[in-house]
């Protein structure tokens, strides 16, 4: 697979550097516009993510690393950041059956990644946090 | 994104075009609340609105509960695209949505 892959500093103002680095790539570009879609929304929550609670508020970086898996047929993208360690496939689910008055927002960017994607994986390798969600490739 | 209102009496029409994201969801929530004086029907319409994320399912989740609070009042959301409608029916908020 070739592995296409961006460092930068995890800022909010560095989202659209990673959307662009993502859209651009020949291997996002074959995907049904649906599937983009989804993707480019869970890049957003776990990079709001990253920045907002694994790092809260310290300066780190972030590493995206995306490409195709021919073996899987799978669209791969990896967050790999130094942060406080957390495991997404541990948050609890919101209770979204709850009515609009007692809900809370918290984790719904989270519970929307679980939904829109195929595969997630989460490692914590030598104090990183190593995510990698994937996404089946559908014909358009 | 870019937001379009038109006021009638006490109705407000919102249209909300682009992406409604982590960083355009607060100064849509902003400009939206500053217009909601004397308001008791909110009317967002989106149907030039490409995509949302949860931070812009937050914005619509607090005007949702800002005009449930009003007399008489309430929050409708018309034409959404499917792209975006998914997000709001995964989430659960179709549910309590008025989506016309």
């Amino acid at each position: 697979m070739k592995e296409n892959e961006l460092t930068l500093e995890a800022s909010p103002e560095n989202l659209g550097k990673v959307l662009e680095f993502v859209e651009a790539l020949p291997e996002f570009a074959v995907l049904r516009p649906k599937d983009q879609n989804q993707l480019m929304i869970c890049i957003e929550e776990i990079f709001v993510n990253i920045v907002h609670y694994a790092y809260s508020g310290q300066t780190g970086s972030i590493t995206v690393q995306c490409g195709f898996e021919e073996e899987t047929n799978q669209f791969r993208l990896r967050f790999i950041d130094a942060g406080i360690p957390f495991n997404p496939l541990e948050a609890k689910d919101p209770d979204i059956s709850l009515p609009p008055e007692d809900r809370q927002i918290g984790g719904l960017g989270i519970f929307i990644v679980r939904k829109f994607m195929d595969r997630i994986d989460y490692q914590n390798i030598d104090g990183k946090n190593i995510l990698t969600l994937a996404k089946n490739r559908e014909e358009r | 994104m870019e937001i379009k209102e038109q006021r009638d009496g006490d109705s407000l029409t919102i249209w909300i075009s682009g992406r409604l994201d982590t960083n355009t969801a607060p100064e849509a929530e902003t400009r939206i609340n500053n217009a909601l004086e004397g308001i008791k029907h909110l009317m967002l319409d989106l149907a030039d609105l490409e995509y949302v994320s949860s931070a812009g399912l937050r914005t619509i989740l607090c005007l949702h509960k800002t005009m449930e609070k009003r007399e008489k009042g309430g929050l409708k959301i018309a034409h959404l695209k499917d792209e975006v409608k998914e997000i709001f029916e995964i989430t659960g908020f179709t549910v309590f949505l008025n989506i016309v």
